[in-house]
């Protein structure tokens, strides 16, 4: 059963933006693992969006951008304010993920010893950003890369 | 209950951010796995783990932790105490195992200042 929501989202300019910014992280540098989540999450909240929803956004953002240190050679965070929700979009070039199904199951996970004695790879990321984003898109090509969507309601119109 | 108290209860030696004892702790999580604790925990509570990389730091800071404990006499890596001072977040150690140290600040946790 796939339990995540496949949504066809595109994340374009519009009239109704905010703010917009990207943030570039390194591949396999844990020792700046969380720095451009940590920075997103400062600056949502200088925007004085509501703290569940800062809330919400570091842990989806922490989550990839920890995929993207344990798995990808580089990758990119695309962060996008509208007045109704924030768009988080995390694009890295990496060896991809084969199988989302697989991946998307708790649990799952192809880290490496190292990675998982530091207390991650436990396959507990994709799932958390299932679940704390409003929805969710994940796309892969294999020897190329992985693409994820999030989407945060401002609103509390679909509160999860 | 503040951090203060917890530490001179439980005889905690704390490592950094000092200044922030004063920090409130609503609650506590403990474990190893950073996407459990992720998940799971929430702003305002301690944080017990074995795990003494500067990793620690962004989770707590993230979640916006009162503090964290490092359990069985486990030192912090440099690394971690630099990034912790930045932070703010108060490290601190325990010479107890989880299950004892959880088992005394669950207690603590229940009585009134």
């Amino acid at each position: 059963m796939v339990a995540w929501k496949k949504l066809k989202i595109t994340v374009s300019e519009t009239e109704n933006t905010l703010y917009r910014d990207s943030f570039e992280i390194e591949g396999g540098n844990f020792n700046k693992a969380g720095i451009v989540s940590t920075s997103i999450k400062s600056l949502l909240k200088q925007m004085g969006l509501a703290a569940e929803v800062v809330r919400k956004c570091a842990i989806v953002c922490y989550e990839s951008e920890i995929n993207v240190v344990s798995y990808a050679r580089k990758g990119v965070v695309n962060l996008t304010v509208n007045a109704e929700t924030v768009l988080i979009e995390v694009v890295d070039e990496g060896p991809g993920i084969p199988n989302i199904d697989l991946a998307m199951q708790q649990g799952y996970s192809t880290a490496d010893q190292k990675i998982r004695e530091m207390g991650f790879g436990a396959g507990m990321g994709l799932h958390n950003i299932n679940s704390y984003s409003d929805a969710f898109n994940i796309s892969s090509e294999v020897g190329k890369g992985a693409r994820l969507l999030m989407t945060i309601n401002i609103s509390n119109t679909n509160k999860k | 209950m503040n951090l203060e108290t917890i530490v001179k209860e439980l005889g905690l030696e704390v490592r950094c951010a000092s200044e922030n004892l004063k920090n409130n702790v609503t609650g506590g999580y403990t474990g190893d796995l950073l996407s459990d604790v992720i998940a799971n925990s929430h702003e305002g509570y301690i944080w017990i783990t074995r795990q003494v990389h500067q990793n620690i730091v962004a989770v707590a800071s993230l979640k916006e932790h009162a503090g964290v404990i490092l359990i069985n006499s486990c030192e912090p890596t440099q690394e971690t105490l630099e990034k912790a001072r930045q932070e703010k977040i108060p490290i601190m150690v325990s010479s107890m195992p989880a299950f004892e140290l959880t088992g005394k600040i669950y207690n603590l946790l229940g009585i009134k200042d």
